[in-house]
């Protein structure tokens, strides 16, 4: 137990994620996975559940799931099958849903989370299993219409849907939502799913329930429930957040234990930032599971395995360790570059490459690329500074050209314009200014500036720095360093 | 000879050699729809226009001398459960009685391609579940031999027309004998191939793991003939057999001799009418006669064919059934208050009003599912879908379907251990010559074991055929059926083909059909 010096309990948290896999088709037919077509436009007799209609097996999207449960550290069942989830509901045609129940083709796998800046200790959390299923269709119930009519699209209707199922190994809401980072990052760099949770192609459930240690050293544990309706991370953790406390505040009014009444399920109101209990009934189904007979069992040798793990790119948590002993940088840095994508980092490790320099490469990344990236939007394929044309700038600053700040203006232009470091300065008038004009500057600074000059005589060095500004206005392209050094020489030499 | 007499061969051989046009043999086959349908019920549409058309385009095609398929010009009927884009397909319910699919099962569009001409769609028991064709919500199928009697089921309709010369061949499907029983049972041959080897897509779905479609014709070269267009691969059916599809056709004429028939001594036990008994064993007779030997053999579980099969059947069927829910396509109820109600649901909202029937129905959603289903099936279907959920549901999944599955498995091995010793199975398709109309009806238990010789086939995945062996005194076909390991059509077909070379059983035509339906339609 690790119940928190401030909590009086152990929150337990256990999350079911449905990711779509990234595949152009449909899980067991021809029809197109494009998110946003008009509705029922990529429909076909099998996803509509017509009379007659046969499911086949979309390699591709068993392959991607591999993919994911090898990542995830799962074990590959040799042999696996589908599975029929009976229910009635009119976004689901067949009435039955192809999912798998008892052999599901991986389970016990693990994902670790870590938090660079210490928030939560490393949380190594349990996969219990990966299966692989067809999502359904959009029920969207039109009250706008006044009529109560639902409005029914099957274009998702059979896209291949991977349910990833953790062990309870959470500890904090804080943890739930780095974890789901964590493996959204992890998917998304494996190419699994794109995990766009505004499109549904990433959905999460959380399981919370308290353990709290009582008297006579007894560990009491609160009724478990199932939060549905969470529509981004920060909504995960505000739900667990909301939830923990209610469960608590009904632990201390009712003393109700896991057992006394049946597992709830709750809905996250997010406007209202609560959880509501949903109708019990709906937790109460009996799905009646039984073996496909449309499809045939997949069966999955070393050769199939061999051939996903040698396409697999390494994952985040490798990513991360690599650039820490290859650059030299921290493992904060690498975090955030890490988190940032694939592309990301390849542009990183390009850039670091070409000016031998990892710290270095690694700031301008976080300080100019990455900010520049959140204020203008867009990927960083699309960046008009290609990692050559920033090693170009930088070399020019290492070289002392031109201060930072006067770079900064350089990189801004080079991004507006997409032009080269050189171009840019040529335009601007920037040239490296060469130690005769510096000296005949700083003359002509000292000559006009009797009263500074006696400042710095009197011991107040910082006066100096009046000498700048009127430096850079007589030549833009000085380094206001050099000035002040070249200055502070030439009064000191005063005597 | 009328071309309505005409075998399948003689109407493709005599149509490639310019004896006969495709429009003429439509046309004669279309006449004895015409004239015979009525008092039979076999076909639940017929489609003129569209068979003389493309007969029509096959007899162009020929007199220009392009290439014409290897079925130029024979007409088939194919049963309702299996789709037509250009026909309805009802599977002879209610609730798919305006279904339109909008593509052609595998099996036709096979059929369309060897250029056969699609006569029309035929009268089956409602989702292919039942015996005798009672079970139609468009009217029971009536058999051509005596029109007072049941011409078996579930493919009856396919067969009656096929008996009374209003097809040459006709399309079936077989989940527990729907093809070989109304065989039997009308006096034609019936082929039941090996599950996987014919493609199921486009057949709507009975039982997935043991639905299997085939031919029913005159004679088992007729059979072979059909096997050779719809047989084979379909990368669109998981489940459909990879691997070549034999000329079955020009294997036919090599003799019996060293073939091994085995004769289970269980299917002579009380129970079986004595004189299809007779007829079995002089159909023995006959194969021995042929240069086959018969050995008695043991398949110890087949006892519990048909409880397995009506686990297991019923379970498949609850689950491919769901979508017939009124939501998408098929029978919806209407609202009884449909007219007023959107007035209603203002009223409701506005005074608080109770909605109609209180607690009837958990949701409106709910209420149409349960009307819909209520009025789409009938009572077979109903009753078979009950089972079904139960025998699945949490706590009864174990004691039902498991160990249904568990028995399955002990059929089939008994059926591995039996192939080792024989080459052919063979014994009667039924207990019985054809039964009144209504002499099992209010009997579910009685009509469930007419499939008693049969369902074992489909638990196990072999192939079965049936053919007439005889005649009762009453003048009613007897079947006769034999079975084969997996993939053995070809023996199936050359043992009938051989067995029909020295007996003229499938030759006979019932003496006269009424012209006019004993009650009318």
């Amino acid at each position: 137990m690790n119940a928190s010096p401030t909590a009086p309990f152990t929150t337990i948290i256990g999350l079911e994620v449905h990711v779509q896999l990234q595949t152009r088709t449909k899980l067991f037919c021809g029809c197109s996975t494009q998110f946003g077509a008009p509705p029922n436009t990529q429909v076909c007799p099998t996803c509509l559940g017509l009379p007659g209609s046969l499911p086949v097996m979309n390699r591709q999207a068993f392959a991607l799931a591999l993919r994911a449960a090898l990542a995830l550290n799962c074990t590959i069942a040799p042999t696996t099958k589908w599975d029929r989830k009976n229910y009635f509901y009119p976004d689901l045609p067949k009435g039955y849903q192809i999912s798998q129940f008892d052999l599901p083709f991986s389970s016990a796998g693990h994902l670790e989370v870590v938090d660079p800046k210490g928030a939560f200790a490393p949380r190594d959390v349990g996969i219990i299993r990966v299966h692989l299923e067809e999502d359904a269709g959009k029920s969207m119930h039109d009250e706008a219409a006044g009529t109560g009519d639902t409005r029914i699209d099957l274009n998702r209707a059979g896209t291949p849907l991977c349910e990833i199922v953790t062990q309870p190994d959470l500890r904090s809401p804080q943890e739930a939502r780095a974890w789901l980072n964590e493996l959204k990052l992890l998917l998304v760099y494996l190419g699994v799913s794109d995990c766009n949770m505004q499109e549904g192609s990433l959905r999460v459930d959380a399981n919370i329930n308290l353990h709290i240690p009582q008297p006579d050293g007894r560990i009491a544990k609160t009724p478990i429930v199932e939060i549905k309706n969470m529509n981004s991370f920060r909504s995960v953790e505000r739900a667990l957040v909301y939830e923990t406390a209610r469960q608590y505040q009904e632990w201390q009014e009712t003393k109700a234990e896991m057992g006394s009444k049946p597992k709830q399920t709750r809905g996250w109101d997010e406007p209202a930032g609560i959880t509501r209990g949903q109708r019990a009934k709906e937790e109460s189904s009996d799905y009646r599971y039984f073996p496909e007979p449309d499809l045939v069992l997949v069966t999955v040798d070393a050769a199939q395995l061999a051939a996903v793990q040698s396409g697999m790119t390494e994952p985040p948590t490798e990513l991360r360790k690599a650039l820490e002993s290859r650059w030299k940088i921290s493992a904060y840095d690498s975090d955030v570059l890490v988190n940032q994508g694939r592309e990301l980092v390849g542009y990183f490790e390009e850039l670091a490459g070409a000016i031998g320099e990892g710290k270095v490469a690694s700031n301008w990344m976080q300080q100019d690329v990455l900010r520049t990236l959140n204020e203008r939007g867009g990927t960083i394929d699309a960046f008009p500074v290609t990692p050559a044309g920033l090693a170009d700038l930088i070399r020019r600053v290492t070289a002392g050209d031109f201060d930072t700040s006067r770079a900064r203006e350089i990189f801004a232009e080079m991004v507006t314009s997409g032009r080269s470091a050189a171009d840019v300065v040529a335009t601007l008038g920037i040239s490296a200014v060469d130690d005769d004009e510096l000296l005949t500057l700083c003359h002509e600074l000292l000559a006009a500036n009797p009263k500074i000059v006696a400042d710095v005589r009197g011991g107040k060095e910082q006066a100096a720095a009046g000498l700048i500004g009127q430096a850079k206005k007589k030549n833009a392209n000085v380094n206001p360093g050099k000035v002040r050094e070249k200055c502070l020489e030439l009064i000191r030499a005063m005597g | 000879m009328q071309p309505a007499e005409l075998t399948a061969i003689d109407i493709v051989t005599a149509v490639r050699q310019g004896d006969l046009t495709a429009v003429q043999c439509t046309l004669a086959f279309l006449q004895r729809i015409e004239a015979h349908n009525g008092s039979i019920n076999a076909f639940l549409h017929v489609d003129a226009a569209g068979a003389l058309a493309t007969a029509e385009r096959i007899d162009k095609r020929r007199s220009q001398g392009l290439p014409i398929g290897p079925l130029a010009g024979l007409p088939v009927a194919v049963k309702d459960a299996i789709c037509t884009a250009d026909q309805p397909t009802t599977c002879a319910s209610k609730m798919l009685a305006h279904f339109r699919p909008p593509y052609d099962a595998e099996v036709v569009a096979r059929l369309r391609a060897a250029d056969a001409v699609i006569v029309g769609k035929t009268n089956m028991d409602e989702f292919a579940m039942g015996g005798s064709n009672e079970n139609s919500a468009f009217g029971p199928v009536r058999n051509p031999w005596d029109v007072t009697r049941a011409p078996g089921g579930s493919s009856g309709g396919s067969a009656a027309c096929v008996a009374a010369d209003m097809a040459p061949v006709a399309i079936g499907s077989d989940t527990g004998g729907s093809i070989r029983q109304p065989a039997g049972l009308c006096g034609i041959t019936g082929l039941k191939p090996t599950y996987g080897r014919v493609s199921r897509r486009g057949l709507v779905a009975f039982a997935s793991s043991l639905d299997q479609i085939g031919p029913m014709a005159r004679s088992a070269a007729d059979c072979a003939l059909i096997m050779e267009t719809i047989a084979g691969h379909d990368p669109g059916d998981a489940t459909s057999l990879t691997g070549g599809v034999p000329r079955y056709s020009t294997q036919l004429d090599q003799p019996l001799a060293g073939v091994r028939i085995g004769r289970v001594p269980e299917h002579f036990a009380a129970g079986l009418d004595p004189e299809v008994a007779r007829g079995v064993e002089e159909a023995f007779a006959v194969f021995k006669a042929a240069g086959a030997t018969v050995h008695d053999i043991q398949l110890p579980h087949a006892k519990y064919g048909v409880p397995t099969y009506y686990l297991i059947a019923p379970c498949e069927a609850s689950s491919n059934l769901a979508r017939y829910d009124g939501a998408h396509y098929g029978h919806r109820a209407t609202r009884r208050d449909e007219e007023g109600h959107r007035a209603t649901r203002r009223d409701e909202e506005g005074h608080g009003t109770a909605p109609h029937t209180p607690g009837a129905f958990e949701s409106p959603l709910v209420e149409m599912y349960c009307r819909s289903r209520a009025e789409g099936f009938g009572p077979e279907v109903k009753r078979r879908i009950m089972l079904g959920t139960y025998a699945l549901s949490a706590g009864y999944y174990d004691a039902y379907y498991a160990k249904a599955l568990r028995v399955r498995r002990l059929i089939r091995q008994d059926y591995l251990n039996a192939f080792e010793q024989v080459d052919l199975i063979g014994g009667p398709v039924s207990a019985t010559a054809a039964f009144k109309l209504g002499e099992k009806t209010n009997d579910p238990l009685a009509m469930y074991l007419v499939d008693l010789y049969t369902v074992t086939a489909n638990l196990a995945g072999v192939g079965g055929i049936s053919f007439p062996c005889g005649f009762t005194k009453s003048g009613l076909p007897i079947g006769f059926q034999l079975q084969a390991p997996a993939l053995g059509e070809g023996l199936l077909l050359r043992a009938t083909d051989r067995f029909q070379h020295l007996t003229a059983w499938h030759q006979r035509r019932p003496k006269s059909i009424p012209s006019a339906g004993p009650a009318g339609r």
